[in-house]
This record gives structure tokens, sequence and C-alpha cells, in this order.
């Protein structure tokens, strides 16, 4: 070489030449890096409420910190290391807004995965779309995630939960056609939207079957008069639309009451550890719900080889994290996809090709997720997981019944 | 402006034309942190009349902030109202918001007063989700709002032009702050803060200023409001909650009570210190930031300002001293 690092010779501009000539298409497959990218390190970004009314999701983020670093220590994805910079926005928008700005402007992160909560999404889903980061696999079920056509850096995890309460009102609407219906829903847009999906569902003359609706807040104690309200209203069949505190409250209620209903909780209340253990589970017998992953405290999965390797990451890795949330579970799921979403990029880690590949999965099976299911996407198609299977509750564990159903979101 | 000397007002210049300068040096990102830095001094300024200069505890000024935020988005996103017209309307509503609930509140003393305000700032994110404005406000889903441009002349990224438009807010919102508070009404409600019949007894209409001093405070609450919100681009009931009251007023206390400069320092802490906290500890940001409030609180017990009003006496003293006689 000589002294001089910037004259460079005829022959070595020659050979250059040259090899660019025969060597365009391997130029073409050479790495190639986006924003948060290198030959050593892939920076992703995320915000979680490790502060605030919501903490309890915060072991989401701690999870998937646990997760990443379990894998770095295993050599990384295609050798590069994951970076995962999780940042508190206490589920307040104006935080979470300051936050992402940070991770896309500051960080540089190559894009941001798992960000948690509809208000906090919302804040920050025009901004995401205006700098073109992927805004990938949100932590919440509002239908809006999932439409590529005027959102297309945004892509969702959860089923919608429109799609989730149309499943709820076609099952009725096959197996019992004289229902008459009683909802109890959360008054926000998650409530909302599952309503929006039953009652969409149940159209014209079966809009009837809907006797009777009420709302609570997340700030109410009890939602005790609630049930009664609706017990009054006459209803024999109840769709109970509530996060898990207060949908233990409502299964004990209906019970207690001597209402006994046909009973439909919906996912995000059905776990059996915070859930339907604390309600009583003599209490629970018969309720149906839909799922989507296999929850840890089911004893069907008890010695499933899934369930074993999770609970031996927990062991392992997340000490911290209690194997009976079912948080933790559905966050190993999330950096599983995440996982498969980077190494399908392969060299090519840009921001374009990173929304892709993940608008590109085709048949990924997860093991946690209920046997059948497969995660399918399309630059069309948005809603990563779009199957589930109805289950009945046994006194001990989640009998999923039927086959696995379509949750595809239709227009 | 009486009462400021020359050096007081060559450093004032000086702190202006290094406000001007910052933006032109930092990142995108930090300028839109500072900017909301100037809108919570204006809140703080606000709250600091009321709390600080009247004596009046206020637990409640988040709803003010957030009646400002969405008159704002409200008049931008339904009306079409350009952002700019939008601040003195919010201005405007959040002052007769804030007199006319000031009015029976009046009749509150001290902690009373407290909770009746504490009673205003947990119901205001429930108002905001109620079905009956829900058509106005986008009840939980909030409003998003369109980030204006800066005019093409400026040649200034929108987060810059965001920063001056604020700041020249500040600087109204200060001169007109320091006037008032430098003036004869605030003195009147410096003497009803400590002296209550007295200040009566020499001919202070007490319960006019009283609900004056709670309009203006919420006026000024609401120019925040509506500067923060355009600023961060959302509005949602969940931005307000409760605990953005507790922060107001954290921010008066370690700014320095009844101090008009504190505003500034109280905004820094309140902006800065939680993501200081969160880079300290995942588990346990809010005991950091208690860490933090409580040592602030030993070290400066009357706030950053009359820290540094003591130092500067503290240093003058010795100056004086080491002049030989």
């Amino acid at each position: 070489m000589s002294k001089d690092p910037i004259r460079i010779s005829r022959r070595t501009a020659l050979g250059a030449g040259v090899a660019l000539a025969v060597g365009g298409k391997a130029f073409a497959q050479a790495a190639k890096y986006g924003p948060g990218a290198s030959a050593t390190e892939i920076k992703l970004g995320q915000t979680m409420p490790y502060s605030g009314p919501a903490s309890a999701y915060g072991t989401i983020g701690k999870l998937h910190q646990a997760y990443f670093k379990m894998m770095n220590e295993a050599g990384g994805i295609n050798g590069r290391k994951v970076t995962l910079i999780s940042l508190d926005d206490g589920y307040s928008p104006p935080r979470a807004v300051e936050q992402v700005r940070r991770l896309v402007e500051q960080d540089e992160v190559l894009a941001l995965f798992q960000t948690l909560g509809t208000p906090s999404n919302s804040a920050i889903h025009k901004y995401v779309n205006a700098k073109k980061v992927p805004h990938l696999l949100l932590a919440t079920g509002a239908t809006k995630w999932g439409d590529p056509k005027n959102y297309p850096w945004t892509m969702g995890f959860n089923p919608s939960y429109a799609a989730e309460g149309a499943i709820y009102a076609r099952y009725l609407l096959k197996t019992k056609p004289n229902a008459k219906i009683g909802i109890l829903y959360q008054n926000d847009d998650y409530g909302k939207d599952l309503l929006k999906g039953v009652e969409e569902t149940l159209t014209g003359p079966n809009a009837k079957m809907i006797v009777s609706k009420v709302s609570y807040e997340v700030s109410d104690p009890t939602v005790d008069s609630q049930i009664l309200t609706l017990q009054g209203s006459g209803a024999d069949t109840f769709i109970n639309i509530t996060t898990p505190k207060f949908a233990a409250q409502a299964v004990r209620k209906a019970w207690d009451s001597g209402w006994k209903p046909l009973h439909i909780i919906n996912n995000v209340g059905a776990s059996v550890g915070s859930v339907l253990v604390p309600a009583g589970l003599d209490k629970s017998v018969g309720l149906l719900t839909m799922q989507y992953y296999k929850d840890p405290n089911d004893p069907q999965w008890k010695d499933d080889p899934a369930m074993l390797e999770w609970r031996g990451f927990m062991g392992r890795h997340f000490k911290e994290g209690d194997p009976k949330d079912a948080s933790n579970l559905y966050a190993y799921v999330t950096a599983q996809l995440m996982v498969q979403i980077l190494k399908q990029c392969g060299n090519d880690l840009t921001r374009e090709n990173v929304m892709r590949q993940a608008a590109n999965l085709k048949n990924v099976k997860l093991p946690l997720l209920l046997p059948g299911m497969s995660i399918n996407t399309s630059p069309s198609d948005y809603f990563p997981i779009e199957q589930g299977q109805l289950a009945r509750f046994t006194g001990q564990l989640w009998q999923g019944f039927g086959e696995l159903i379509s949750t595809e979101a239709r227009a | 402006m009486a009462g400021l000397d020359r050096r007081k007002l060559v450093g004032v210049v000086l702190l202006i034309a290094l406000a001007c300068a910052l933006p032109l040096l930092i990142a995108n990102y930090r300028v839109f942190q500072l900017t909301l830095v100037l809108a919570y001094a204006i809140a703080l300024l606000g709250l600091n009349m009321l709390t600080g200069f009247n004596g009046q505890i206020s637990l409640g000024h988040g709803a003010f902030y957030a009646i400002g935020a969405y008159t704002a988005a409200i008049l931008m996103d339904k009306a079409g109202v350009p952002y700019w017209a939008t601040i003195p309307i919010a201005g405007a509503v959040c002052f007769v918001a804030g007199f006319l609930f000031g009015l029976p509140a009046l009749r509150l003393e001290g902690l009373y007063l407290a909770l009746a305000t504490f009673a205003l700032g947990v119901a205001m994110p429930q108002i905001l989700k109620h079905k009956s404005i829900e058509g106005w406000t986008g009840g939980v889903q909030g409003i998003v709002i369109v980030k204006p441009d800066a005019p093409a002349w400026s040649g200034l990224s929108q987060d810059q032009w965001l920063y001056y438009f604020t700041l020249a807010w500040v600087v109204v919102a200060f001169v007109l702050g320091w006037n008032l508070l430098r003036g004869r009404i605030g003195r009147a409600m410096v003497a009803i803060r400590d002296q209550p019949i007295a200040a009566q007894a020499m001919g202070v209409n007490t319960a006019m200023v009283k609900s004056l001093t709670f309009g203006v405070s919420a006026l000024y609450t609401g120019v925040a409001g509506a500067l923060g919100a355009i600023a961060v681009q959302f509005v949602a009931p969940d931005s307000f909650n409760f605990f953005l009251s507790i922060t107001l007023l954290t921010g008066v206390v370690i700014g320095g009570l009844a101090s008009i400069s504190g505003a500034f320092f109280g905004a820094l802490f309140i902006q800065f210190v939680p993501n200081v906290a969160d880079e300290i500890s995942k588990a346990a940001p809010w005991a950091i930031y208690g860490i933090v409030l409580i040592a602030f609180m030993y070290v400066m017990p009357t706030g950053v300002a009359g820290f540094i009003r003591l130092m500067r006496a503290r240093l003058a003293r010795r100056r004086a001293a080491a002049v030989p006689r």
C-alpha cells in the first residue's frame, strides 16, 4: 500500500472496475444496511409501560431483552447481535411520542418492535409512517393496525378485537339463534372495537338478539352492579369483554348472583392463572372463549415440548419473570416472530426490506401457538395471526373444540 | 420594565439569544423536547401565580392543560382553524373555565381548595371520554393533529419552527406575567397570601383578586396545553391523567415558589428527570424519581431559583468582604 491512502493507483482503479463489471451481481447481493444495522449489530427499539397504570405489561419488554440476550450469546442472527432499546413511556401518549422520536432520530433504530398500548401507538402512527420506520408487531389488537394502504409501515400482532367479536357472534348465530345477549364491555377503544365486531355481525333482524349492553371504566372498583343490570334485562347469554381484574369479578358475580348464563369471555380476560383461579374454578365451568396460543397454566400443555422449552428459558434466562403470567408467553412468541422476520431479511437490512419481509411471512409455525396454526402475511394482508379456536373451560383447563377458525377481518 | 436593573436585563437578552441559537445547533428530537420544556414553563408560571404568589393550592391544573390542548385540537381538526389562531382561543376558554371554577372554590381555603381542584383533575379524563361529546373529542381514541409546516421563507424544519413559535409565546407570557406580578395586582396577590385580613382592610377586593388569579392561572396553563398539543400532534384522555396535575405542582415547587425564573428550572426537571430515572432503572423508575425529588428538596429547600438566589447573595457578600476598606 502506498503511504497516501487517498491516492489510488491506476492499476487498483482498473482492477476495481473489472471486479465491478464481473461481480456486479455478487455486489448486489452483498450486505446492504439501512439505519440501525451493520455487519455486527441490529438495533431495534420499543416503548413499554414500565411505570404507570399498565405497568403489569412491563414484563413483556423485560422478557424481550432477556430473549435477545440469550440469542446474542448463542451467536445472534446471521452473526449480528440484536440490541433492543426499550424505553419507558408510562402508558402516556406524549411520552411515547417523545421516546419514539428519540429511538428514531437519535438512536436510529432499524425498526420498532412491540410498542405497547393502543393510545401510545395511535400517537406515533402518523409519525413513523411519515418517517418510513417499520412499526412491527404492535402489542395491541385494535383493527386499525392492519391498514397497509394508508399506513404501509405499521403491522400489528394480536388478532384484531373486531374479528374476535365477530367469531363469538357467528358462533351464537349458528348454535343459539334465539339467544338473548347481554354484553359488558370496557369503555375504551379495545372494548368498543370488540363490541363493534359483535354488532356488525348481528345485523338486521339479528340485532334484536342483543337485549342489553353496559360498560365500565378501568377506574371502577367493581362491575357488580353492571352484572346485576344485565341479569335484570332477561339475557340468557353473556358476552364478557373485560380485562383480567374485571373478568374475574364478572365471572364470580355472574355465578354468585344465580344468573348463570351461557358465558363467553374474551381472550384478554381468559387466563386461568390471573382470572379463573381468583374467580373460582368451579364457577368458571362452561365458559367459552377464543384462544390462539397455549395457556401456560393449562395442564394439558404441561409436557408439551414447546412449553418445556419456554419454561427452560424462564428458568435460565428470565428468573424474575412469573411463569404463571401469560404475558411472558405472549412476549416469547412475539420475539420469535421478530427473529423470523430478521432472519428472512438475510443480508439486506434496510428498513424497506424489513417491511417487505414482515409482509412476506409464509406458513410460519410457532410451536407455542395452538396446534395447526400458521402465520401468513402479504403486502395486502397485515394481520399475522388470523386463526383461533373456541374453547370451553372444564373446571381445570380450556378444552379446544371444533376446528381452527379464521379470524380474518371482513371488510 | 422597572425593577429590572441593567445587569439583569443584559442577562435576559443573552438568555433569549441563546434560546434562539439553540435549535440550530441540536438534533430535531432535542428541539422537540425543548419545545415541550417551553410549554411546561408557561404552565408552571401560571400555576405559580396561583400557588406561589397567591397561596392557593391546585391539584387540578392538569385539567386546564387538557382543556387548552383539546380546544386547540378540536379547532384545528373540526373547524380547520390555523394552528396559531388556536392559542389565544384556548387561553380565553381556559380563563373563563378557571374564573368560573374559581368563584365557588373561593369559599374553600387551603386543603379544601386542594381537594376541590383534585376532583377536577381526577374527573377530567373521564369527562373527555364521555359519550355526549365523543363526536368532538374522539373519545378514548383522541385526536391526531397535523403538524404545521414552517413557512417556506424561513427554511426551518417543522420542529425548529414550532420551537420558535412556542418561544415567542414564552416571551409574551413572561413579560406580561412579570408586569402583572411586580405591579399592584401582584402585590395584592401576595398580600392575600400572607395576611388576608390586613389585605381586605387595606381595600383589596379579595374575592375578585382570587378568582381573577385563578382565571389568569388557568389561561396560562391552557395556552401551554395548546402549545404542547401542537408539538406532540396528538391529544387523548390518557395524556391528561391526574398525574399531570401532580407533575405540574412538583415542577412549581422544584423550580421555586413565587419565583418567575423558577418556571424554567421546574420545566426542565419535569421534562428530563423521568427519562433519566428510566435509564437508571427499568424496574422502579418512579423510585429513582422519588429519590431525586427528595434530594432536590433537601439540598434546595427553596427551589432551584431560591438556591441560585442564595448562592448569588453569598458570592456577593464574599466579594464585598474581599474588597479592602
